[in-house]
C-alpha cells in the first residue's frame, strides 16, 4: 500500500508550545502490519506526536506521512485511513453502544443502511451485542474500551493509534483487549501503541521507540532493547544467610562482572555471558558444596530496567495515576 | 481495505455540499438523541422557563408597575421569552465544553467529516430546542391569561427571539472552548444573571436610576424584548430614548453585531484546537 513499506513515517518532527519544545526532531518509522510501541515518561512528547500524526495538531517542522499520505497537506485523506482511541478521542457517553457506532458510521459517510449493518458487525466482533442498547455511561471499563476500539475500526483503518488501551482494566479485560488488538493486526491494521505499561509493550509490540524530551532516544525490538543494557544475569536465592559469601565466591567464577548480594532477600546475582554452562556449573558446584539453594535461574533485564537506563528515571506510571 | 475503497465510491457519488449537510444533520441528530435518552434534561430545561413565567407572573406580577399603564403580564411575558433565549448560551457553552474536554470533539476532528459541522450541528440543535422552549413558555403564558395578537406580528416576534438565540450560539461556542471544564460553564450563570437583570426584561429602564437605565436600554436583549412587545400587539412600557424608539431596528441589528464579533472568535478558537 505504501511505497516504502512504512505505515507511519515521521522525520525530524518539531512542535513548540511557547518556550517548551514538545517535539524536538522526533523520528519514527512504523512498518506496515505491525504493532509499534511508543514509550516515554509523562511530558516526553508521546501525546503530541500522536496528535500530529492523527492530524489533530499541526506540526511546526519536519514531515510526516501516515498510510503514505502527508499529514499536513492531505489531512482529510489521512483521516479516512486512521482510527484513534484512548485519551485522544472518546465515544459519546449518553448514547448507547449501537447509537455511537451508527453515528460514527454515518459521519464516516457510510450512509444510513451500511452504518447500521457495520454497527451490528462491530458489536458482534467486540462482544458487545448484549450491551448494544445500553447507555455507554453504564458500561464497565473493559466494555467501554472495546466500544472505543470498535468505533475506531468502522472503516477498517490502515493505521490505528491506540493509547494506553488497558489502563485501569482488570487482568481478564486486559487480556480481551490484547486479543482484539492482535486480531486487528492479523487483519492488516498497523497499530501505534502508546503506553506506560512496559509489560504491555513487551507483549504486543514487535518494535519499540523510546521517546524522552521530544526525541526518539532508542528504537529497537523489545529483546534488542533489553540486550542493549547488558545481557542476562544469573540469580541464586539461598535458604541461609550464612551461605551468601560462599555463593558469591562460586558465582564470581562464572561471571564476567561483579556479583551483587542482596542479603535481606538472600539473593546473589551477577552478569553472565555463557548462560547455560554458567547455570549448570553454579548449580553443580553449590550442590557439591552442600549449600541449600531455594531458587536458581537466569533473568533477562525487564523493559523497566531498560527504561531506567535510557532515561535516567523510572516510568512514571504511579505518579501519573496518583495525579489522575 | 475493501471497506475504505467502497466508502470512497459512495462518497464520490454525492457532492461535497451534500456531505457537509449530512454531517450537520448527523450532529443535530446526536444532540436530539441526547434529549430523547435523557428526558429529565428536557424537563429541566423546559421546567425553568415555565417556573420563571409562573413565579415572576404571580409573585412579582401584582407588585410591578408599567410606566404609562398597561398590564404587567404584557410587559413581562415577552421579557421572559427573551431571558430564556439569553440564558441559552449557557447551555450551548456547557455542551461544547463537555464534548471538548471528554475528547468527543477530537474524535470528530480525526474523522473525514466536515469539522465545521461540529459547530454548525450544535447551533441547529440549540435552535430547535429554543423553538420547543418558546412554544412551551407561550402556552404557559396563554394559560395565565396573556393575550397577544396572532398573525404575522406573532410569527415575526418568534423569529426575532430565535434571531437573538442564533447570535448567542457563537458566544456559547466561544465560551465553551475557553472554559476549562463543565463545572466552570455552570458558573457562567452568575455572569448571565445580572446581565439579563440590567435590561428591560423585568422593569422598564425609565424606572431605574438614570445611568443604570441607559445601560439597561442599550442592553441588546432589551431591544428584542421591546420589539417583541410591539409585535405581540402589547406595546407597553416603551421608553423615549433613541434606542427604545428604534427597538425593532435594534432587535434586528444587535444579533448581527454579536454574530459579527463572536462568530469569528468562535471559529478562531475552534481552529486553535489544532495548535
Amino acid at each position: 500500500m505504501t511505497i516504502d513499506g512504512y505505515a507511519v513515517h515521521a522525520e525530524a518532527l518539531e512542535k513548540r508550545y511557547g518556550e517548551k519544545r514538545a517535539l524536538d526532531g522526533f523520528d519514527l518509522a512504523v512498518r506496515e502490519g505491525t504493532v509499534h510501541g511508543l514509550l516515554g515518561p509523562n511530558g516526553a512528547g508521546k501525546t503530541t506526536a500522536v496528535r500530529i500524526l492523527s492530524t489533530l495538531v499541526r506540526l511546526d517542522g519536519g514531515r510526516a506521512e501516515v498510510a503514505g499520505l502527508d499529514v499536513a497537506s492531505r489531512a482529510r485523506e489521512v483521516r479516512a485511513r486512521i482510527g484513534l482511541t484512548g485519551q485522544y478521542a472518546a465515544v459519546d457517553e449518553v448514547l448507547t453502544g449501537r447509537q455511537n457506532l451508527e453515528m460514527f458510521g454515518r459521519l464516516f459517510h457510510l450512509g444510513g443502511r451500511r452504518a447500521k449493518a457495520r454497527a451490528v458487525e462491530l458489536l458482534e466482533q467486540f462482544d458487545l451485542t448484549d450491551a448494544a442498547d445500553k447507555g455507554v455511561g453504564k458500561y464497565s471499563g473493559g466494555m467501554r474500551r472495546r466500544l472505543d476500539l470498535a468505533a475506531s475500526m468502522i472503516l477498517a483503518p490502515a493505521v490505528l493509534f491506540l493509547d494506553e488501551p488497558t489502563t485501569g482494566l482488570d487482568p481478564r479485560s486486559r487480556g480481551e483487549v490484547w486479543d482484539s488488538v492482535r486480531e486487528l493486526v492479523a487483519g492488516g491494521t498497523t497499530v501505534l501503541l502508546t503506553t506506560q505499561y512496559l509489560e504491555e509493550a513487551d507483549r504486543l509490540a514487535s518494535r519499540i521507540t523510546v521517546i524522552d524530551q521530544g526525541r526518539a532516544i532508542a528504537d529497537d525490538t523489545p529483546d534488542g532493547l533489553k540486550g542493549r543494557i547488558g545481557g542476562d544475569r544469573i540469580e541464586v536465592v539461598v535458604a541461609e544467610r550464612a551461605d551468601i559469601p560462599q555463593v558469591v565466591k562460586v558465582v564470581a567464577r562464572v561471571s564476567d562482572g561483579e556479583p551483587e548480594a542482596e542479603e535481606g532477600e538472600l539473593r546473589v546475582h551477577a552478569p553472565v555471558v555463557d548462560r547455560v554452562s554458567a547455570l549448570t556449573e553454579v548449580a553443580r558446584t553449590l550442590q557439591d558444596e552442600g549449600v541449600r539453594v531455594e531458587d536458581i535461574g537466569l533473568r533477562r533485564p525487564s523493559l523497566d530496567d531498560v527504561f531506567l537506563r535510557l532515561t535516567g528515571h523510572r516510568t512514571e506510571t504511579e505518579t501519573e495515576e496518583a495525579a489522575a | 481495505m475493501s471497506a475504505s475503497t467502497s466508502v470512497n465510491s459512495l462518497e464520490a457519488t454525492r457532492g461535497r455540499t451534500y456531505w457537509v449537510l449530512a454531517d450537520v444533520w448527523n450532529i443535530v441528530r446526536r444532540g436530539l438523541t441526547h434529549y430523547q435518552r435523557q428526558p429529565i434534561n428536557i424537563a429541566w430545561q423546559l421546567g425553568f422557563p415555565i417556573l420563571s413565567v409562573l413565579l415572576y407572573g404571580y409573585v412579582f406580577g401584582s407588585a410591578m408597575q408599567v410606566p404609562g399603564g398597561g398590564d404587567y403580564k404584557d410587559f413581562l411575558m415577552p421579557g421572559m421569552f427573551v431571558m430564556t433565549m439569553a440564558f441559552g448560551f449557557i447551555n450551548t457553552a456547557t455542551l461544547v465544553v463537555y464534548d471538548a474536554t471528554k475528547g468527543v470533539i477530537d474524535r470528530f476532528r480525526s474523522m473525514p467529516m466536515a469539522s465545521a459541522a461540529v459547530v454548525a450541528g450544535r447551533g441547529v440543535t440549540d435552535l430547535l430546542v429554543a423553538c420547543a422552549e418558546l412554544a412551551i413558555m407561550m402556552l404557559t403564558a396563554l394559560a395565565m391569561g396573556w393575550r397577544p395578537d396572532g398573525g404575522f406580528g406573532f410569527l415575526a416576534a418568534f423569529g426575532l427571539l430565535l434571531w437573538l438565540r442564533f447570535a448567542l450560539i457563537w458566544i456559547g461556542v466561544w465560551l465553551g472552548l475557553i472554559v476549562p471544564n463543565p463545572e466552570a460553564a455552570g458558573g457562567l450563570f452568575a455572569v448571565a444573571f445580572p446581565l439579563t437583570m440590567i435590561s428591560s426584561i423585568f422593569v422598564a429602564p425609565q424606572l431605574m436610576p438614570d445611568w443604570l437605565g441607559h445601560v439597561a436600554a442599550w442592553n441588546p436583549i432589551s431591544s428584542t424584548a421591546a420589539a417583541t412587545r410591539d409585535l405581540f400587539g402589547t406595546p407597553v412600557g416603551g421608553g423615549d430614548s433613541w434606542v427604545e424608539q428604534h427597538a425593532l431596528l435594534m432587535a434586528c441589528a444587535w444579533p448581527v453585531i454579536l454574530t459579527a464579533v463572536f462568530l469569528p472568535l468562535a471559529v478562531r478558537r475552534f481552529q486553535k484546537l489544532s495548535r
